[in-house]
């Protein structure tokens, strides 16, 4: 019995009993509400427990450079829009070498199940034990998938149009397993692991997606000409998935070719698969394709959470607090989230004005070689808002 | 012997107008390798190029102790010349025996691929202005070729990282980046996740670039590097970094300005040796057909002349290749023409002569 059917077979009982043995009608829910988690067959999602009379709690993680800054600008667009969600701010201190704060944003993310969060500092010349916090959060969390869809936006000029990809990277293992030792001085060894397990959830994922966004081909991404045994292990995990989705293309590119074709012709990719690495490449080179850091989203799914951030993950230290970052990846990454929180209706408001503002070039911040501010963005896209007619809080 | 004295050189206008006859190794390799060799040959002949090809073959052999290596002349005349021209090899599935690049490197101890990606002028792409060079470290890094199944299902690949090679390699970015009038080297890691591998590798970049006080030395992430490559890559000088970033970056910067075929490329290898090479495939499909097209393996020689000092001719050649590019009147149907191979090949001996 799946998690779903227990729950409508008891919601539909529910009546039938409650008025007479209430008593009896929680032991039966406990008996099969027990017996539902046990089986953990999530056959379709249900939205996070956080949610108590209507409203979602989010935990928000600000991070470091331009992070908090949106942050405090999606907070300012949610409560313009009297979207129902409230977000649980948890500070993350990159400087401390204590992990403290990042096990405590791990928790609230646990308890919410849904975050939003900006880029955390990884000072590279610490040494090995102080280990990036962001990695460490996707994969404790086990945010085994990395989504990103870059789309060319109208409105932004940029040397190739008409780009629609969507990467799916996987986001916990290969060369992010930070497992490094140094036997011999001056021999360093780091460990890329591939695991099968791993290896098929995220192609299952993949093909899940493209049939679900009704995508025509998957392109796996690899380098099994060199490194046989691991990327090889990939690809073949990805070949025994596509076997079970015969309406869906699958093929192969070895990682420099692709970006060699994305750069040339990026218009023949329709959706791709890779591991960690390939994946932080080409997800960068994608973004750059379309008009860079600033409008891109990105988002990490795992079995039960799901945490959205910029695509790139850039931290943008050099322009914090300057208001000339560009809100429009964290703000797209926002709809994101409501869209996992099944508020679909704020989700599309909140976009359309988003996309109606970066259309216009007048509006277009220094990284899209404009001259605009962050927060004449946001201003015209809560304007935006405003005019489409919804209740909204006045401005 | 392979130095042929000029006869009577009291020099009279400077040493190059009697220069020593230089011997260069020349491996056509396979598919339209040998059409592209004898055009270059041609073109070098028509610029009075003072080299002196000895053709060699190489295909795998194996040698005392069931090791695999390259034929033994092949590996002699290379150890005199010190200078090699490499034409495409194939690479052979299920043969047995490694490919013959890896054999190359090995061999030589091909430790640093540099690829110069400039834009060609004539030859349109997205992106114009494009004026960089990557360097990688060709040994070690990721494919290292060390994997290990540890139980059914779970693979482990080594990526190693050394601090010689990753000096060697530093030095050697800085040296040319002397050599070449470039401004600025920028190491390329991610040792952000990576920390002890490529922090090992940074480090010893910026040793090395405390002796090379006039060259500006940055650091960048990978990821940084991508997502600003595609969005300016004349922010770009000089990039130095380890062997899979490299391989990536390299092909990357290679599509900006056209792709494998008009790229050149160099090798670098220990005691002097330099292998220069076009990356392109061996193109079976269009194989003794004249039909190929020799700019990527011609610009590889181009490369070689500056590397060997003799940069008058170098630029002698490449303002005739690019030239005929520009004028669009000859090219090669990778180039978007329709003309021959031999027609492309005349109308840059032609314009070698005039340029005399």
């Amino acid at each position: 019995m799946t998690a779903r059917s227990v729950r409508s077979l008891s919601g539909a009982l529910k009546p039938l009993f409650s008025n007479r043995c209430p008593g009896i009608t929680s032991c039966f829910l406990q008996v099969y509400g027990a017996a539902s988690c046990n089986q953990r067959q999530k056959s379709t999602y249900t939205p996070p427990p956080a949610r108590y009379g209507g409203r979602h709690t989010v935990t928000l993680i600000p991070g470091d450079g331009i992070g908090p800054e949106l942050g405090n600008h999606v907070r300012e667009l949610f409560r313009f829009c009297c979207v129902p969600v409230d977000f649980e701010v948890v500070n993350v201190d990159s400087s401390v070498a204590s992990e403290d704060d990042i096990n405590n944003a791990i928790m609230a993310i646990r308890r919410n199940g849904v975050a939003l969060k900006g880029n955390i500092e990884t000072n590279h010349n610490l040494p090995p034990s102080y280990k990036s916090r962001n990695n460490l959060l996707r994969t404790t969390l086990d945010l085994y998938a990395n989504v990103m869809h870059c789309q060319s936006l109208p409105g932004v000029r940029t040397r190739h149009r008409n780009i629609d990809i969507m990467i799916i990277r996987e986001n916990t293992e290969g060369e992010y397993s930070s497992l490094e030792h140094e036997n011999v001085p001056g021999v360093v060894e780091c460990l890329k692991i591939i695991t099968k397990t791993k290896s098929l959830r995220i192609a299952d994922y993949a093909f899940r997606t493209a049939r679900a966004k009704g995508r025509r081909r998957v392109t796996a991404v690899h380098k099994a000409n060199i490194m046989k045994l691991g990327d090889g292990l990939f690809l073949e995990c990805c070949k025994e998935v596509a076997s079970g989705y015969p309406e869906i293309t699958f093929d192969s590119m070895i990682v420099d070719n692709t970006t060699m074709q994305l750069v040339s012709r990026p218009q023949q990719f329709d959706l791709m698969v890779m591991p960690n690495l390939y994946g932080n490449v080409v997800s960068n080179v994608c973004a750059g394709l379309v008009g860079g850091p600033g409008l891109v989203p990105g988002a990490n799914y795992g079995e039960d959470y799901a945490v959205f951030e910029t695509g790139t993950r850039n931290t943008g230290k050099s322009i914090a607090n300057r208001n000339t970052a560009n809100p429009t990846a964290m703000l797209l990454a926002s709809c994101l989230l409501l869209d996992h929180l099944k508020l679909h209706a704020y989700a599309s408001m909140i976009r359309r004005a988003i996309l109606s503002t970066v259309s216009e070039t007048r509006l277009h911040t220094a990284d899209l070689g404009g001259q605009g501010s962050t927060s004449e963005v946001v201003q015209s896209i809560m304007n935006a808002v405003q005019s489409t007619g919804p209740q909204t809080l006045s401005i | 012997c392979h130095a042929v004295e000029s006869a009577a050189a009291p020099c009279i206008n400077g040493w190059e107008e009697f220069p020593r006859m230089q011997t260069v190794t020349l491996i056509p390799g396979d598919g339209i390798g040998p059409e592209i060799s004898s055009a270059v040959m041609k073109i070098f002949e028509t610029a009075k190029a003072p080299i002196r090809w000895e053709e060699r073959n190489v295909t795998a052999i194996k040698g005392p102790g069931g090791r695999w290596m390259i034929p033994p002349d092949a590996k002699e005349s290379m150890d005199k010349s010190k200078i090699g021209l490499k034409g495409p090899l194939k690479t052979p599935i299920a043969a047995g025996h490694p490919s013959m690049n890896l054999l190359l490197r090995k061999t030589f101890d091909l430790y640093a691929n540099v690829r110069p990606c400039i834009s060609i002028e004539g030859y349109k792409t997205p992106y114009t202005d494009v004026n960089l060079v990557t360097i990688r470290e060709n040994t070690e890094g990721e494919y290292s070729g060390i994997e290990h199944v540890i139980v059914d299902g779970v693979v482990q690949s080594i990526k190693l990282i050394t601090e010689d090679a990753s000096r060697r390699i530093a030095e050697y970015a800085f040296e040319y980046a002397r050599n070449n009038q470039r401004n600025s080297v920028t190491a390329v890691h991610k040792a952000n996740i990576m920390r002890m591998s490529d922090g090992l590798f940074l480090r010893k970049c910026r040793e090395v670039a405390e002796n090379y006080k006039d060259i500006k030395f940055t650091e960048m992430y990978l990821d940084t590097v991508c997502l600003n490559m595609v969005q300016d890559p004349t922010q770009f000088d000089v990039l130095v970094m380890p062997n899979l970033y490299g391989d990536i970056l390299s092909d990357l910067c290679a599509g900006l300005i056209g792709g494998l075929g008009v790229t050149p490329s160099g090798n670098i290898g220990a005691n002097g040796v330099a292998i220069f090479e076009s990356v392109h495939g061996t193109a079976p499909d269009i194989a003794g057909l004249d039909l190929a097209n020799p700019t990527a393996l011609l610009l590889s020689a181009v490369m070689m002349l500056r590397h060997m000092g003799l940069h008058d001719y170098g630029n002698k050649i490449q303002t005739a290749c690019f030239d005929t590019i520009r004028d669009k009147k000859v090219l090669t149907k990778d180039l978007g023409g329709n003309s021959k191979c031999s027609e492309f090949t005349a109308d840059i001996c032609r314009r070698i002569q005039d340029l005399d």
